[in-house]
C-alpha cells in the first residue's frame, strides 16, 4: 500500500475542507476502502478519518420521517427499534449483508459508496473501464455470472453490491451531501449511475462532497416490508438477486407497492414496471407473477448470468407472496 | 490401554489457544526483512523488460531481485519415485533464473524491504513487459487433445478386466454418464509462509510444510549445499491439505532473498499469491458407465477421466482408483488421460483422485439404483466384492456394509419416501442421499529415537508433521500406553528436518507410519531396560524372562515384582537409555528406503487395505430459487483402530465440510482467455461458512485392521470422499434433478 497522510476530522467543516486537497479520500469503517488500498485499486495520498464526526444519530423528523447520520454503523442501524418496526426491510437488508464484524465497522455513508465486486475490477492485470477508462471490459467475454442484467453497457456490466441500498431505494430515501459549496439533497433512486460510456462515474456525488445523512420519508406502508436475498451460500456472500418489497393491501387490492432489486444492475434497481402492474391489482399469485414478468422484460443477459432473469422473477414472486402471507416476519 | 481410544485433549491445545505456538511467519529475528512477490500477468511468454527503478526508490526497499540480477541456482530436480528427495519439485521452472514465463501468476521478481508494507508497495511498482507466446490454458477446450496417462510405481492409471464395453452394450440395464468437477484450491487458514536466514553456507528455514525432509533436500539441491547444511523447522502448520507437501516458489525465493540480502527474510504470501503460486486440485471430466442385470448385479463398470497437469509439472491424480475397489463388476475398465496446459502445476489435495472420482462413481451408482428400482444401499450390498475386484487380492479389512447398515439405522434411511420430490417442508424440498467413502491405507517409513530418563520421562524424537490433525497427541498417547507411563511424562519433538526423518505427512499415512516405528522403538527400549535390570545385582527382575515382564505403571513388572524405570536406571548408574529405529547416515537412509520399498511392494501384492465409510446427507432445496442447504449429516467410518476419538472426529468432520464445499460452492475460476485465476480471494472463492454446515455426526466402527500397526488405518482423507455424491444424490431425491457438474449452484437447479 502506498504511504498516505492520515488525519481525523472532528467536525463537518474540517472534513469538507480537507477533502478539497487533491488525492484525498474519506475513511468510514474502512471495510471497503482499505481492502481496495491493499489491492492498489485505490491509492489516496491523504485519508481523512470521518468516523469521529458528530453524525452518528438516528433522529425522528417532525414530518414523521427518520434521519440517519452517515456515521451510524450498519449493526446499530439494523438493531434500532424504529428501523425494525417502521422499516423492517432496511433492518433485514443490512443483516443479510457481509458479516457481524464487518457490519460493526461499516458506516451508512461507506455502504452507499462501496465499489463493485466484479472480479476484473479487483485484478489490476485485467481490463476494466471502471478502473481505467478506455482499457476495455474483461467481464463481458469472461466470468460474468454475477454481472448486471439491467442497464449495462458495452463498456461495463458491473453491479452495485450493497444490500442496504436496495432497501433504501424501495423506501425512497434521500441522501444529504455537504461540501464547502453547500448542502444538496438527492434521491437515492438515481444516485448510483448506469455505466453508459463512462462507467468510472459511479454516483452523483462530487469529489468534494461528504455524505452527512440519509433520510427516510414517513411511509406507513413500509411497516409491512421484507427483504429476500438469494446467494451462493447461506451467509457472507453478495446477492445474486435480492428483493426489497413493501406493499399495502386494502380489501384484497394492492394500494401501494414498492419494489427494488439488488444484484442486477449498477444501481439498486427500483422496479417501476412491476410496481405499475401491482398497483390496483388484486394481491394474488397471478398479479405477483405478472409484475415480475413485466419488470424482467427489459433484462438483457450476458453469457453466464441469464439465470438471473428467471431467478429474479421467482424471487420477486416469492417475496411478494411471503409478504402477503407472513408480513414482515423474517 | 489408558490413553489410546480416549478423547484426550490435544497436547498442543493450550499453546495454540493462547497464541504461544509459533508458525513459520512468526519467528522473530533481529534485522528481519520482508519479502513480496511480483506475479506475471501473461500465461506464456518472455520478459522483455523489467523496470525496478520506482520500486528501488521506495523508502525502505532493500533489494529487488529479478532474473537480471538473481544469482544462479541449480535447476529443480526432475521428480522420480526412485529418489524421494526429488519428489518435492513443484515445477521445472528455474524461477528468477530465466526470462521465460510458464503460467499466469508465475513470480517474476521478489522485493525485499524493511517493512511488509514497503515490500508490497514496491512490488506493485515493478514494471514488467512481455512478449506473449501462444498458450494453451482452457482445460475444457483441450479435452479432445487428452493423452493417455502412464502407469507409475505408485499409481496405475489404466486397468482392464474382461471386455467392459461389450458387457455394457449387452447389459439389460445401464447408465453411461458424464461428470465434471472444477479446479479447487486448499485455502488453508495459514497462507504459505517462510522465514529464512543464511549463516555462511548454512540455511535455516522456518517453513509451512508437510515435509521438512523433502523441503530440506530440495533446497540443498537448489542452492548446491550439502543436505546437512539445511535445516527446515516446521513444528506448527496452520492447515495444509496437501498444499504444503511440495516446495512452492515462495520457499525457494525466500531462501534466495535471504542469500542476496544477507539478512533473515520473511515471506508470508497474500491469499492472492497463494492462488497464483501454489497449485490446487485438477479439474476433471469423467465418464462412468455401469451395466447391470435386473437384480442389480453389475456386469460392467467403466470409469475414465481427463484431468490436467501443467506443462512444467503437476500431480497426476488417481481419479479412477475408487472404481477398482468398490464393486464386484464382472468386467471392468478404468482409463485416465491428461491434458497439458500452460498453467501453474496442480498438486496433491485431500484425497487426490478419490474425492472427485467418488463423486462420479457414487452418483452413477445412485442413478443405476433408481433405474433398477432398488434402494441404493441394497444395490451396493448386492455388489459388495469378497475380494478386490481388479486383481482378486484379499481385503485386509473391510466393513463397508456395516457402515451402511449402522448409518441407515441411525439416520432413519428406511423412513424416507424413496421417490424423488416427494417430501416437502414449507418452501423446502427435502431429500436424502447416501454414498460410499473410500481411501486406500498407506504406510511409509519413519525414523525415530526414544530416550527414557531416570526421572521417568520419555522423549520421542521424530520428524513428523502437525498441520492440525493431532498427530503429536496420538503419538504421545501411544507412547504413554506402550511404555506404561503417564501422558505428561512424554515429550515429543517433531517438525524439524534435524530430527530423524519421517517423510511426508500425506496420504493419511502418518499415524500408521510413525506408530510402526514407535512400537519397534518401544520394544527395543524395554528390551534394553530389561537387559540393564537383569545385569544389575539387587534388581527384583533378575532371573526373570523378558516375555514374562510387562511395561506398566512407569516401570517393568512381573505380577507384583519389578521396579520403576527410574530405579532400574539409577541402580545401573545410568541417566538415560535410548532406542532408535532407522538411521540418518547415507547408508542407513538407503537401506531404509530399500527395506521400505520391498515391504511396501510385498504388502501391496498381498493385501488391499483401505479406510471406507458411508455418508448420509439430508438437504433442503428451496423449491423456487434452488438454494441448497445441507440440513443433516452422518458419516459412519471403518478406519481401523481410533487412537483419539476427539481428534479423529474433528478430522472426519473437517473432511466432510471440505466435501460439502466441493459439492456446493468451491470453484477456482480460470479465465479461458488468459489462464489467470479470476477469484483469487476468499471473498470471491466460496468455502462453506458456519451457516452452511449443520451438526455433523460421525461414528467409527473402531475395529483394528490386523495388518496395520496397532490396527490403525489413516482417516485424514476418507471423510472427504463420497461427500459430493451424497449431496448430489440428496439433491436429486429432493428435486428430481441430477446435477453432474460441480459445484451444485442454484442456477443449475432453476
Ligand atoms: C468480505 C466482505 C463481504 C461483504 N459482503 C457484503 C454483503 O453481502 N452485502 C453488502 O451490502 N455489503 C457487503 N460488504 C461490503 C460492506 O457493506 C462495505 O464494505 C461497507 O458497507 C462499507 O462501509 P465503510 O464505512 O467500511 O466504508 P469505507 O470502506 O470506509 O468507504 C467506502 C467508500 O466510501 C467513501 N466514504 C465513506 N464514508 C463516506 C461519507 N460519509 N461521505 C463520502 N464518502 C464516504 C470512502 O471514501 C470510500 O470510497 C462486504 C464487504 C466485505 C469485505
Amino acid at each position: 500500500m502506498k504511504d498516505f497522510a492520515y488525519l481525523t476530522a472532528h467536525d463537518v467543516p474540517t472534513a469538507v475542507r480537507a477533502i478539497t486537497t487533491p488525492g484525498a479520500k474519506f475513511l468510514g469503517g474502512g471495510t471497503n476502502l482499505v481492502d481496495l488500498m491493499r489491492q492498489n485499486i485505490e491509492r489516496p495520498d491523504t485519508v481523512i478519518d470521518i468516523t469521529q464526526l458528530p453524525l452518528d444519530q438516528i433522529e425522528e423528523l417532525p414530518d414523521g420521517g427518520l434521519r440517519i447520520g452517515a456515521m451510524v454503523r450498519n449493526s446499530r442501524l439494523a438493531a434500532h427499534r424504529l428501523i425494525r418496526t417502521r422499516y423492517p426491510v432496511l433492518a433485514q437488508a443490512i443483516l443479510a449483508g457481509a458479516s457481524g464484524q464487518l457490519r460493526n465497522m461499516a458506516t451508512v455513508g461507506g455502504n452507499v459508496l462501496q465499489r463493485t465486486r466484479c472480479p476484473y475490477f479487483a485484478d489490476l492485470a485485467a481490463r476494466c473501464n471502471k478502473r481505467e477508462q478506455g482499457s476495455g471490459c474483461d467481464a463481458i467475454g469472461g466470468f460474468n455470472r454475477n454481472a448486471a442484467i439491467f442497464g449495462a453497457s458495452e463498456h461495463c456490466v458491473a453491479t452495485h453490491p450493497s444490500d442496504m441500498c436496495v432497501a433504501l431505494a424501495a423506501l425512497d430515501a434521500i441522501i444529504e451531501l455537504e461540501s464547502v459549496r453547500g448542502t444538496r439533497r438527492l434521491p437515492l433512486v438515481g444516485f448510483h449511475m448506469l455505466p453508459g460510456d463512462s462507467p468510472q462515474h459511479e454516483t452523483a456525488i462530487a469529489p468534494d462532497e461528504l455524505i452527512t445523512a440519509i433520510e427516510l420519508p414517513d411511509l406507513p406502508a413500509a411497516a409491512r416490508s421484507r427483504y429476500r436475498k438469494v446467494r451462493d451460500r447461506s451467509s457472507y456472500a453478495f446477492a445474486l438477486v435480492s428483493v426489497a418489497a413493501a406493499t399495502e393491501v386494502r380489501n384484497g387490492v394492492i394500494t401501494e407497492a414498492r419494489l427494488a432489486l439488488g444484484g442486477v444492475a449498477a444501481r439498486p434497481w427500483r422496479a417501476h414496471e412491476a410496481e405499475r402492474v401491482l398497483l390496483g391489482a388484486p394481491a394474488t399469485e397471478d398479479s405477483f407473477l405478472r409484475a415480475a414478468e413485466a419488470e424482467l422484460t427489459a433484462a438483457v443477459p450476458l453469457s453466464q448470468n441469464g439465470f438471473k432473469i428467471e431467478l429474479a422473477k421467482r424471487a420477486i414472486t416469492a417475496t411478494l407472496r411471503q409478504l402477503h402471507v407472513e408480513g414482515s416476519a423474517a | 490401554m489408558t490413553y489410546v481410544g480416549k478423547p484426550v485433549d490435544r497436547v498442543d491445545g493450550t499453546l495454540k489457544a493462547t497464541g504461544a505456538a509459533r508458525y513459520a511467519a512468526e519467528f522473530p529475528y533481529p534485522d528481519l526483512a520482508y519479502a513480496a512477490l511480483v506475479h506475471a500477468t501473461v500465461a506464456r511468454g518472455r520478459i522483455t523488460r523489467i523496470d525496478a527503478g520506482l520500486a528501488r526508490k521506495t523508502p525502505g526497499v532493500v533489494a529487488v531481485i529479478t532474473h537480471l540480477n538473481a544469482p544462479a541456482m541449480k535447476p529443480p530436480p526432475k521428480p522420480t519415485p526412485m529418489d524421494l528427495s526429488t519428489m518435492a519439485t513443484s515445477s521445472s521452472v528455474s524461477l528468477l533464473n530465466t526470462d521465460e514465463v510458464h503460467w499466469n501468476g508465475q513470480p517474476v521478481a521478489v522485493v525485499v524491504a524493511e517493512t511488509l508494507d514497503a515490500a508490497r508497495e514496491a512490488a506493485h511498482l515493478v514494471e514488467v513487459e512481455y512478449t506473449e507466446l501462444p498458450a494453451t490454458v482452457d482445460f475444457a477446450a483441450e479435452e479432445a487433445n487428452a493423452r493417455p496417462q502412464k502407469n507409475t510405481l505408485l499409481s496405475s492409471a489404466n486397468t482392464q478386466k474382461g471386455d467392459a464395453e461389450a458387457a455394457l452394450a449387452a447389459a439389460p440395464f445401464s447408465v453411461d454418464l458424464r461428470y465434471t468437477t472444477p479446479g479447487v484450491n486448499h485455502n488453508a487458514i495459514e497462507p504459505h509462509s517462510t522465514t529464512a536466514y543464511w549463516d555462511g553456507d548454512q540455511l535455516v528455514l522456518h517453513d509451512a510444510t508437510q515435509n521438512t525432509t523433502w523441503a530440506r533436500d530440495q533446497l540443498a539441491i537448489r542452492f548446491d549445499v550439502p543436505k546437512k547444511n539445511v535445516r527446515v523447522i516446521s513444528p506448527f502448520v496452520g492447515g495444509a491439505f496437501g498444499g504444503k507437501s511440495l516446495v512452492w516458489p515462495g520457499t525457494v525465493l525466500t531462501a534466495l532473498a535471504a542469500k542476496v540480502t544477507g539478512r533473515p527474510v520473511r515471506l508470508m504470501l497474500t491469499r492472492e499469491s497463494v492462488y497464483r503460486t501454489v497449485g490446487g486440485r485438477t479439474p476433471s471430466i469423467q465418464r462412468v458407465a455401469i451395466g447391470a442385470e435386473a437384480g442389480g448385479s453389475m456386469t460392467a463398470l467403466i470409469h475414465s477421466s481427463v484431468s490436467r497437469v501443467g506443462k512444467v509439472g503437476g500431480w497426476t491424480e488417481q481419479i479412477t482408483t475408487v472404481s477398482r475397489h468398490m464393486y464386484d463388476a464382472a468386467a471392468l475398465q478404468v482409463r485416465q488421460s491428461l491434458v497439458r496446459l500452460d498453467a501453474l502445476p496442480n498438486t496433491i489435495m485431500r484425497a487426490p483422485g478419490e474425492s472427485i472420482g467418488s463423486f462420479a462413481l457414487e452418483s452413477s451408482v445412485d442413478e443405476l439404483a433408481y433405474q433398477l428400482g432398488l434402494d441404493p444401499i441394497e444395490l451396493r450390498a448386492r455388489n459388495e466384492p469378497a475380494r478386490n475386484p481388479v486383481d482378486g487380492k484379499a481385503f485386509s479389512h473391510r466393513l463397508l456394509l456395516d457402515c451402511f447398515e449402522q448409518g441407515a439405522k441411525e439416520f432413519g434411511w428406511a423412513e424416507r419416501a424413496p421417490q424423488p420430490r416427494a417430501t416437502r417442508d414449507g418452501r423446502w424440498l427435502v431429500g436424502m442421499g447416501v454414498a460410499a467413502a473410500y481411501h486406500p491405507a498407506w504406510q511409509f517409513q519413519a525414523n525415530l529415537t526414544l530416550r527414557l530418563s531416570a526421572d521417568g520421562t520419555v522423549l520421542v524424537r521424530c520428524g513428523f508433521h502437525e498441520m492440525g490433525m493431532g498427530t503429536a497427541t496420538a503419538i504421545s498417547q501411544i507412547t504413554a500406553d506402550t511404555l506404561g507411563v503417564p501422558l505428561d511424562a512424554v515429550t515429543i519433538e517433531y517438525g524439524d528436518s534435524d530430527l530423524p526423518g519421517a517423510g511426508t505427512a500425506g496420504a493419511s499415512a502418518q499415524t500408521a507410519t510413525v506408530t510402526a516405528s514407535l512400537l519397534d522403538a518401544c520394544e527395543k527400549l524395554t528390551d534394553g531396560v530389561f537387559a540393564l535390570a537383569r545385569k544389575t545385582p539387587g534388581s527384583p527382575l533378575r532371573g526373570h524372562r523378558r516375555q514374562d515382564v510387562t511395561a506398566r505403571d512407569g516401570g517393568l513388572y512381573r505380577d507384583s515384582r519389578g521396579e520403576s524405570y527410574g530405579e532400574i536406571l539409577r541402580r545401573a548408574g545410568r541417566e538415560s537409555i535410548d532406542a532408535q529405529v532407522g538411521s540418518e547416515t547415507r547408508l542407513g537412509e538407503l537401506t531404509g528406503q530399500v527395506r521400505f520399498m520391498s515391504k511396501f511392494l510385498m504388502d501391496r501384492r498381498r493385501w488391499m487395505k483401505a479406510a471406507c465409510g458411508a455418508q448420509f446427507c439430508e438437504v433442503r432445496v428451496d423449491a423456487e430459487t434452488g438454494e441448497v442447504r445441507v440440513s443433516r449429516w452422518l458419516g459412519v467410518f471403518d478406519v481401523g483402530r481410533v487412537i483419539n476419538t476427539k481428534t479423529a472426529a474433528s478430522q472426519l468432520r473437517g473432511g466432510i465440510i471440505m466435501g460439502i464445499g466441493m459439492a456446493l460452492a468451491e470453484e477456482t475460476l480460470v479465465d479461458p482467455r488468459t489462464g489467470r485465476i479470476v477469484n483469487a480471494s476468499l471473498s470471491e472463492y466460496h468455502v462453506p461458512v458456519h451457516a452452511d454446515i449443520p451438526t455433523i455426526e460421525v461414528r467409527c466402527l473402531d475395529d483394528p485392521d490386523p495388518t496395520m500397526p496397532l490396527g490403525v488405518v489413516g482417516l485424514g482423507e476418507v471423510s472427504v470422499t463420497g461427500v459430493a455424491a451424497a449431496v448430489a444424490n440428496a439433491v436429486h431425491h429432493a428435486t428430481g434433478r441430477r446435477i453432474r457438474d460441480l459445484p451444485i449452484t442454484l442456477d443449475k437447479l432453476l
